[in-house]
């Protein structure tokens, strides 16, 4: 298994080292330890309720660990004193309902955090959302409320909302689940743009063959463990059976 | 059976109930401004995860919503006394009223708060703002938008239930009238012009409260969609 001997060497961006995590009676994460490097694609597989989307919500501090260590962008996330703040700053979260605020136009929730936030001004920021929406393909829709858009659009504009905050690594929790499989690949070349384009990202996806494409490494999850993990290579070739069975029924 | 209606006499005291009615339009405007600003930090208290602001502010609207009206308005008129502090029935009114209808507004606008979904918050938590820049931008325009109706309304109803406060002699529509009929016996047509002045005064407070909610409400202004 992998096993993590630094988390702080100047191109770890992400570090889990031996987390642990309990709802009440139930473990959740039994010792995860996985690391991501600057530019790296880490994917996260795994059976519903393995913990993917809590090990994704701890490096964002949603969830507190009970033990173990989180560092995230030099940030000690397990450490009572950290400040949540700069911490997501430094991290952009998106879910899979976009949660797009309704009542605030693409480019207003695009503009709020990076205005009431970073304390940027209205035509910086402004410029910079019309940046963000380009990159997404939705300079268009900017006037437009989240109602009016589609599924895979608003997932985008919610992707675009994340980068104006401009941050060093983006997490991804099932941003696909919700739409339909033709609105699916829409978001998912977003995100390969992304990739291609140096981002430091985590993500949990159940899409099997833009994992593939996508990881840099692969984490497979079972019982709150890294089961298996490795280059993609591994989700064609599993040694674990667990995984093996994962991907044969993945696909 | 001879109904015998003099309108002539009581038309004749306009000016005094169109001071009337500008006093009750007052009364319900300070209420409305007032109210709103306590309705909102009593349901901010009311969502508090400190267990002693919670219990204040749960207390503070149980104990309003659980007795009358003009009992709370002698609370504080009699209260203010006894504390040998002197304000005018109009004060006194002005805030009895403001006292009441913030226990209502509080209740409606906590139901507003937590009709926002969870991951509304967590994605403006995820964009790093703080508590209570995600209370102002994130949780109370769009709660407030939610239930802008039932807030209206008991705007409207409390300015109607301020006709209670001619009990202690505020000299607001239903005071005058009092005095009115009493000085020209002509009390039924008293009354007729009076209900038909307090529908005017609740149309002009919704159709205020609609223009507001178009300025205020911008997506909706557009869309016309409820949120
Ligand atoms: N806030 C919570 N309180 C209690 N239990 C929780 C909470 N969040 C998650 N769980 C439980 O923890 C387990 C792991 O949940 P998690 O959401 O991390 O799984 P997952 O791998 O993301 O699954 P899925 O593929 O279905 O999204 C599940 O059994 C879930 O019910
Ligand atoms: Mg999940």
């Amino acid at each position: 298994m992998h096993k993590i001997t630094r988390t702080d060497t100047a191109s770890s961006v992400v570090g889990l080292s031996n987390v642990h995590k309990s709802f009440g009676a139930l473990k959740v994460l039994n010792g995860v330890s996985f690391e991501v490097n600057r530019g790296e694609v880490l994917v996260l597989i795994g059976r519903s309720g393995s913990g993917k989307s809590t090990a994704l919500r701890c490096i964002d501090r949603f969830e507190t660990i009970d033990s173990g260590e989180i560092v995230v962008c030099g940030h000690r996330v397990s450490d009572p004193k950290l400040n949540l703040r700069a911490l997501r700053q430094d991290v952009g979260i998106v879910f899979q309902s976009y949660n797009l605020f309704p009542h605030l136009t693409i480019e207003e929730n695009i503009t709020l955090a990076p205005c009431s936030v970073k304390g940027i001004s209205k035509a910086q920021a402004k410029e910079q959302a019309r940046r963000v929406l380009a990159q997404v393909g939705l300079e268009d829709k900017l006037h437009q409320y989240p109602e009016q858009l589609s599924g895979g659009q608003q997932q985008r504009a919610a992707i675009a909302r994340s980068l104006a905050m401009q941050p060093k690594v983006m997490l991804f929790d099932e941003v696909t689940s919700a739409l339909d499989p033709e609105l699916t690949g829409e978001v998912l070349k977003v995100i390969e743009a992304l990739a291609a384009d140096g981002m430091t990202m985590v993500m949990v996806t159940h899409e099997m063959g833009f994992a593939r494409g996508i990881a840099n490494r692969v984490v497979f999850m079972h019982h709150g463990k890294v089961h298996e993990t490795g280059p993609a290579a591994i989700l064609t070739s599993p040694a674990t059976p667990e995984l093996a069975q994962f991907v044969g029924t993945g696909l | 059976m001879n109904l015998n209606l003099d309108f002539a006499t009581i038309f004749e005291r306009w000016p005094a109930f169109l001071q009337g009615a500008l006093l009750t339009l007052q009364l319900a405007f300070i209420a409305t401004a007032l109210g709103t600003v306590i309705g909102v930090l009593g349901a901010i208290g009311r969502r508090s995860s400190h267990p002693i602001v919670a219990r204040i502010c749960g207390i503070y609207v149980e104990v309003i919503r659980n007795t009358p009206l003009l009992v709370q308005i002698f609370l504080v008129y009699f209260g203010l006394a006894s504390l040998g502090l002197k304000f005018s029935a109009f004060a006194v009114a002005a805030a009895a009223l403001t006292i009441n209808v913030g226990a209502y507004t509080t209740e409606i606008i906590r139901a507003g708060f937590d009709s926002i979904p969870r991951g509304q918050i967590e994605a403006a938590e995820g964009l790093a703002l703080s508590r209570a820049q995600i209370y102002w931008y994130v949780v109370m325009w769009p709660a407030i938008e939610k239930v802008y109706p039932s807030l209206t309304s008991q705007f409207v109803l409390l300015m109607l239930a301020s006709s209670v406060t001619s009990q202690i002699s505020a000299e607001e529509l239903t005071a005058v009238a009092n005095y009115i009929q009493s000085d020209t016996y002509r009390a039924f047509e008293t009354y007729i012009l009076v209900a038909i002045v307090y529908i005017i005064l609740s149309l002009v407070m919704r159709a205020g409260f609609w223009l507001l909610g178009l300025v205020i409400f911008p997506r909706r202004r557009r869309l016309g969609t409820p949120l």
